[in-house]
This record gives C-alpha cells, structure tokens and sequence, in this order.
C-alpha cells in the first residue's frame, strides 16, 4: 500500500496529537481540562482536515483504519494479534471512560463565575474627584496608602499581588491588582464600586455568596475610599480604562 | 408512478402558489389590527389591565415568542439574502452571456419564493404571539411605532408583487432583461427598507430614545427607529442574510449533488455549492467589522448593557460564539481546498502552503475561542490562583482576539485567491510584478496585524479600541481591495492553463457545505439571543420593564437548548420546503430528462 518509504500517516497523526497535548499539559501553572480538551478538539479536527484534502493523503490515511476494522486474511500472524488486542481495547476505553463519568467524586463543579459583572447604572459615570486636585495628589496618595495598609494589605498583599496573609483561605482569592486582568481593565467608578459595596454587592451571576471581599461604604467614607483608588493605580502603574 | 407524480405535483403547486397568499393575508390582517389593539386599550380598562397572558402548557410564553421569532428572522434573512446575490447572478448572466448563471439565478429565486412564505406565515404567528402574550408591550410599541406599521404592510405588499413577478415572469422578459434587472433591484430596495422598519423596533428595544411629546404619528415613528444601535444592525443583517442566503444555498447544492443522479446533474450542483460558499465567506469577510460596530454603538450607548454583553454573564456566548465562526472559517477554507486539490491540475504544489495556512489558521483559532477568564474546578482554579490565567488571560483580551480575526480573514482571502488562479496563466508583461505584490501586501497585512496586536496590550484601552482595532480593519479591508484590483487587472486575459472539473468533488465536500449552514444558523440564533438578552430584564430598555414571571435570564445550559432547537426547527421546515421546491413541476427543470452518463463521464465533462 504505501509505496513511499517513510513514517506513515497514522503514525504522524497521532504524533501530532501526543506532542500537542504534552505541549499543552506542559504549560504552568496547569491549564483547567475543559480547556485542554477544547485545544485537543481544534486539534483532531485540524489534522483530519489536512489528511482529507488531497485524495491520496486520505488513501494513505484511511486504508489501515479499513483494513484494521474489515480485517485482511493475507496478513500475518502478529497483525492479526495486533488488530485482536487494539479492536478489544476499544470497549475497553469506552468503559473506562463511563466508569470515570460516573464515579461520584469530591470535586465540586467547574463554576463559571462572572469576574467582571455589569455594576448598576448609577455607579457607570462616576469619576473621582480626587482627580481634579493633581496639586493635592501627594495629600491623597497618602491618604490611600493609610487605607490600603490599614485595611486591604491581609488579603491583597503587600505587593498588590493578591498574596496577603489570609489569601489563600478564599475562594475566590483575592484579586492581584498587578496583573492585566483586574483593575488594569476596569474604569476608576468600576473600582470604586466594587471597593465601595464588596462581594455583597456584586450581582447573582457574580457569586456574591463566595466572595470574601468586604464592603467598605459602611467603614470608610467617600474620600478615603477614591483615595484607596488613586493609590492602587499609582502604585501598580496602570492607567484606569476611560473611554473618549 | 404517474399518479404519485401528480400527486406531488399537485402539492407543490398548492405550497408555492396559495400557501403564500394565505399567509400574507393573514400577516396583514394582524399587522393592521394592531391600532385597534392600542384603541381598545384607551377605552376598556378592563383590558388595559392585563399586562401578560401565558401557555405554561406550551412551555412558558417567554420561550414561545423567543422561538417563533428566532425562526422568523432565520427565515427573514435567508429572504432577504438571497435576493441580493441572485440578482447580481443575473446581472453576470446578462454582461457575460453566460446562461449558466441565468439558470443559477433562477434557481436562487426559486428557493426564495418558496420560502417567502413560509417567512411571513412566521412573522404572523410571530405577531399573534406577541399580541396575546404580552398585550401591554405591544401597546407600548404600537404607541411609538403605529405609523410604520402601515408603511411595513404597504412594502410588504409591493413586495410580494414584485417577487411575483420576478419570479414567474423569469421566462416570458428574458428578452426584456431590463426590465427584470429593474424588478430584482427593486425587490432588494424593498426588502431592505421592510428590514429597516423591523430593525427600527428591534433596537428601540434595545437602545430606546426620549420621544419629544407633540410629533406626529409619522415623526414619532421614525425617531423610534432612529435609534443609536439602528444602523449598525441595519449594517450588520444585510451582511450576515447575505451570509446566511449564500451558505444555505451552499448546503442546498451539497445535498443535491449528494443525491445527484447524472453528470450533468453533478457538475451544476458542484458549481452552484462552489458560488454558495463563495458568497458566504465574501460576506462573512467584512461581518466581524460590522459586529464590531454594532458593539461599540451599544458600549457607548450603555456601558452597562456593553458589559453585561461582552464581559458580564452573556461574555460565554461570544465564546461559543468564537467556535462556531472558527468553524465556519475552518469549513470554508476547507471547501476551497477541497475545491483545489479536485478541480484543478497539478493540485499537489499548493500542499504546502495549504499546510502553512492550515497551521495558522488553527493557532488563530485556538487564540480566537481562549476564554478570558476560564471554566475551571476548584482545585485547578487553586493551582492556577483564580480564574486568570497567567499565560492564557495574555490570550483572551480584545487585542489577541482582534488579531487573530483579522488574521483569519486574510487567510481565507489568500485561500481564495489561491483557488481563484489556480488553473490561469497571466498574460500581462508585469504578471510576475503583481504576483510579488499581492503576496507582500498579504504578508505586510499579517506582519502589522502582528505588531498592533502586540502593541495593543501597551496602550490604554481608548486608543486599542478606536485606533489600533480600527487600523486593523482598515489594513485588512485595504490590503482585501487592493490585491482583488490587481488580481483582475493581472487576470485580464489570462490563459487558462488547464479546465477546472467540475462534479468530481469528493462527499466530504457537501458536508462541509452543510456544515458551513448549521454554523452560521446556530450563530444568528446565538447572536440574536445575545443581543436580546442584553436587555436583561426590560422590554425595552430602561423604559419598560419586564415584569411577567419570565423576567429572568435562562441558564446558558437552557438558552443552548432553546437555540438548538430553533436551529433544528428550521432546518427541518427549510428541508420540507426545498424538497417541495425540488418536486417535479409541470415542466421539467431538464435534468429529468438527461442522458444519464457514466461516472467517466462524469469526470471528463467540465464546464469552463
Ligand atoms: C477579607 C479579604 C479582603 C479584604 C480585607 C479586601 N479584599 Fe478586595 N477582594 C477580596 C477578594 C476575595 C476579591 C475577589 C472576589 C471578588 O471579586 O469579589 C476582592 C476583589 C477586590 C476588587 C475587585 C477587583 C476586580 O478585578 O474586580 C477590588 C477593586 C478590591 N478587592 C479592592 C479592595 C480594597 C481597596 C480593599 C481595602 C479597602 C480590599 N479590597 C480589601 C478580598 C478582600
């Protein structure tokens, strides 16, 4: 069948896919599964469409699988063995693939929670007023850091890094302000709110149950609270999102 | 066999003639007894009071407008769509004089009237839905809108007479094709303008302005529906019916050239998948740019709404959403190599670059549906310190995403144009010129989507979103118009180096073809639920609000389910509706009474 010498295409095929998944597995911190599984798919269905395009590439492709499935009396021995132990494996890895379906199992379910939910509307055109005094700015920066490092250091960390003392009993953990991800994408009324009325505040889709993060309007007033604003974005360096 | 013929015969002949009479009767009735519901109202309290009817029985009167309607407007933009391409099909026929796509227009229109029908049956039980569900919303609608629900029923009626005479007077004006052109062109204007008034209340819904007191009837009704999210969807419906029409088209030529019977059979149906999804990807090249008007309108109507969309609870339908148009990119593509590899000679040169593009267009992909902040367990949420990851948050935000559009759609442009010369030999003396250019302008393109997408993550969000997002469009758009002027200046003339061989497309063909349609069903199902359920719990946004018991928003597991089984639905009902356009009528399409040849045949035969 194959005239060419060299690796067959099968082989290449599930080269492929190995290399790819240890590549994707490789990857630290560890990907969640749903993800891998989703790059796992692209994959297959990439390398199925290369070997159907041309029509001696899907020959050379499929004539093992039809020969391994209607089986070939001219074959030797060890083929026949070969195809007996592959075509037994096949129930066998359905069946461990339901076995492990319904094992019951303490993990509890991937949640899909909602990290940067829509805020109420009178929060949207918020701006900080701290902003309109740039002459007082060093007052309020020190202002900021008094709340920050009276208040937020336990959990946020004293690098804003979200690795305060008590971080790692939440789930969610506390946000890491250096990373791109939180307030790096959040305008400063965003932040505000979100300091202002904590996980309690934070609508269903958001799990309000889970966080752990307080609501301050209660503790700290109005000025402090901007203040604490102010200081996030000056000490991590990001800007806060505007738009226009 | 005779009488089953007839029998059929008879069928058709009553689906496509009164069928659609009877529904845009019953349409019309409905549209204008809506005044009278508002004048009612005025009068009896009695019936002003009741705000919300409901059929639990039927699963809850929500889900019932949500898939009468999704269907309608399935059926509405394959109506409109498809118009717009059979019409510029003739007008290929007429300045090339090649019948082929006379014949090819024909039977795109065929395919429409015997869905337009079907179309306004919809839109009326769409209608009666409305009214008897959610009574005191349609009288808030009708109190803005009235007017131009005269002027809707006036289009619709222009409408359906132009279709008909287009469609039936097809064979007695081919020497009067003038005047047919007229017709077809007009046809188009009125459905765009029908589409327009529908898009006027749909997205009043959503972006609602303040109606001065003391306009007239006609002024309230046009300042309803120029509303800020009006014109991008008006933008982005023609593209994607135009989208929607061409790969339906597509999947409707994959399935009969599955079940073709003779060589000639195969050979039209194989070229009428190939233009199918040609006009499907030319749409779906400019649509992301449309989307992303569409979205910046709302962003900047309503923040709130703007999040709720792309970042808040609705942010895991774009994911699904990514997959889907990942697929439809990756199906395509696939065509027109399938299409390379079959039908043209020495096909085995492009191996790879095919191979190239094929790589590129995963890693794209596999960047395109990169969540941003991921479905994940506790314990991997804990290993990876909460739900962004480090790595792969890099790969979720816009400009990653931007990118890897963008890039896609290069791609797909560059497979084209691969396939386009593959069998032609230019002629010009600065042939070898524009080759270089074309593929430099390509790669130029990629390299700065490369580099604005990299510079994105180093400048604020104002400046990624209205300057590096925009550019990368522009470039894009440019670099698309650019080469496609060179190729036909270059092509002028162009020897034909070998014949393309038509029919002897491998199955696998018609099912991307299908594929391709599933794909772009599911995604205005999916889309048409996001943009809905931006609203949240208003009718119409911030004016009225929902207060039946159905104000909540479905999980996504249960919205999925929904939009699958509007998918399933349609595509059940558009099944019935070709096969009975596909029935024997009294005068045989020709194909009936072919030669049937022999599969060598069938490979010799070519056309072009
Ligand atoms: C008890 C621990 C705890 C304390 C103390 C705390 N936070 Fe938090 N904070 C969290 C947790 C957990 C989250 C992530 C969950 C969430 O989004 O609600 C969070 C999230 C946030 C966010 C949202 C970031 C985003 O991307 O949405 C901001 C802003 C924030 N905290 C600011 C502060 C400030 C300012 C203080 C001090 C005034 C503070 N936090 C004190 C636990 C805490």
């Amino acid at each position: 069948m194959n005239t060419r010498r060299g690796i067959p295409l099968l082989v290449k095929f599930v080269a492929v896919l190995v290399g790819v998944y240890v590549g994707v597995r490789l990857v630290r911190p560890p990907l969640p599964s749903s993800l891998v599984m989703m790059y796992m798919t692209l994959t297959v269905c990439g390398v199925l469409v290369y070997v159907s395009i041309y029509a001696e590439t899907w020959q050379e492709f499929s004539a093992p699988l039809v020969e391994l499935f209607r089986g070939s009396p001219e074959r030797g021995g060890l083929w026949q063995g070969g195809r007996q132990v592959v075509l037994g494996l096949i129930p066998l890895l359905l069946g461990f693939g339901v076995y492990q379906k319904v094992t019951p199992s303490f993990t509890p379910p991937a949640e899909q929670r909602v990290v940067h939910p829509a805020p109420p509307f009178e929060v949207m055109g918020l701006t900080n007023p701290l902003q309109q005094r740039p002459d007082r700015l060093q007052e309020h920066l020190e202002l900021g850091a008094r709340v920050y490092f009276q208040n937020c250091v336990y959990c946020h960390g004293d690098r804003f890094d979200g690795e305060g003392h008590f971080a790692h009993g939440f789930n969610p953990p506390p946000a890491n302000f250096v990373d791109a991800g939180t307030i790096a994408q959040l305008q400063e009324s965003y932040v505000f709110w979100r300091v202002s009325t904590g996980g309690p505040g934070l609508p269903a889709e958001s799990t309000p149950w889970n966080s752990a993060m307080p609501k301050w309007d209660t503790m700290l007033n109005e000025e402090e609270r901007w203040a604490v604003v102010l200081y996030l974005y000056h000490q991590t360096g990001w800007k806060p999102r505007t738009w226009e | 066999m005779t009488n089953l013929g007839e029998h059929r015969r008879w069928i058709a002949g009553l689906l496509r003639g009164r069928g659609s009479l009877i529904a845009q009767l019953v349409l019309l009735i409905g549209l204008l007894s809506i005044p009278a519901l508002g004048l009612a109202q005025e009068t009896s309290s009695a019936s002003a009071a009741v705000a919300y009817r409901d059929l639990p029985q039927l699963g809850g009167s929500r889900n019932l407008v949500w898939i009468v309607a999704q269907i309608h407007l399935l059926f509405a933009g394959f109506v409109l769509g498809v118009p717009i391409f059979a019409w510029v099909c003739e007008v290929i026929g007429v300045r090339t004089g090649d019948p082929r796509y006379d014949k090819l227009a024909k039977e795109f229109t065929k395919l429409l009237t015997a869905a337009y029908s079907t179309t306004a049956l919809f839109g009326a039980i769409l209608l009666f839905a409305l009214i008897a569900f959610y009574p005191r919303f349609m009288g808030v609608l009708s109190d803005v809108f009235y007017a131009s629900y005269l002027a809707y029923a006036a289009l619709f009626l222009l409408e359906t007479v132009t279709l008909y005479l287009y469609w039936y007077g097809w064979d007695s004006m081919q020497d009067r094709k003038g005047l047919h052109l007229t017709l077809g062109f007009l046809l188009n204007a009125l459905g765009f303008f029908l589409m327009m008034i529908a898009n006027g209340w749909a997205t009043f819904q959503n972006s609602p302005v303040v109606l001065p007191e003391n306009l007239t009837g006609w002024e309230r009704a046009w300042a309803g529906i120029n509303n800020p999210t009006f014109w991008p969807l008006n933008i982005h419906r023609v593209i994607g019916n135009v989208v929607l029409g061409g790969f339906i088209c597509g999947a409707y030529a994959g399935i009969r050239y599955l079940s073709a019977t003779t060589a000639e059979e195969r050979v039209h149906y194989d070229w009428m998948g190939y233009v199918g999804n040609f006009i499907g990807v030319f749409g779906l090249l400019p649509l992301p740019f449309a989307g992303y008007w569409l979205t910046m309108e709302i962003y900047r109507y309503n923040q709130q709404m703007g999040i709720t969309l792309m970042g808040g609870f609705l942010s895991w339908l774009f994911i699904i959403q990514a997959v889907l148009i990942g697929v439809l990119f990756l199906g395509s593509n696939y065509y027109f190599w399938l299409g390379l590899a079959y039908r043209t000679e020495g096909a085995e040169r492009h191996k790879k670059i095919i191979l190239l593009m094929l790589i590129v267009l995963l890693l794209c992909f596999g960047v395109w549906m990169t969540p941003h902040s991921l479905v994940a367990s506790l314990q991997e949420a804990r290993a990876i310190g909460g739900t962004h990851h480090p790595v792969l948050s890099v790969l979720g935000v816009m400009s990653a995403k931007m990118t890897a559009v963008n890039l896609m759609i290069l791609i797909s442009f560059a497979s084209f144009l691969l396939y386009w010369r593959a069998n032609k030999v230019e002629t010009v003396s600065w042939a070898k010129g524009a080759r270089v250019a074309q593929v430099g302008m390509i790669v130029l393109g990629a390299l700065y989507l490369l580099w604005s997408g990299v510079y994105g993550y180093f400048v604020p969000a104002v400046v990624r979103v209205y300057v590096l997002s925009v550019s990368q469009v522009l470039v894009v758009l440019a670099v698309l118009i650019l080469v496609t002027v060179i190729s036909i200046l270059s092509m002028r003339n162009a020897r034909e180096s070998g014949v393309l061989r038509w029919g002897r497309i491998p199955p696998r063909a018609s099912y991307a073809l299908v594929l391709n349609a599933l794909m772009v069903i599911l995604l205005m199902s999916l889309m048409g639920y996001a943009r809905s359920s931006s609203r949240v719990h208003w009718h119409i946004y911030g004016l009225l609000e929902d207060t039946s018991p159905y104000a909540f928003s479905p999980a996504l597991g249960e919205a999925s389910a929904v939009m699958a089984s509007c998918a399933f639905i349609f595509c059940l009902i558009v099944s019935f509706i070709f096969w009975v356009a596909s029935l024997p009528s009294e005068k045989a399409s020709g194909f009936e009474k072919a030669e049937p040849a022999s599969a060598v045949v069938a490979g010799e035969l070519t056309a072009r």
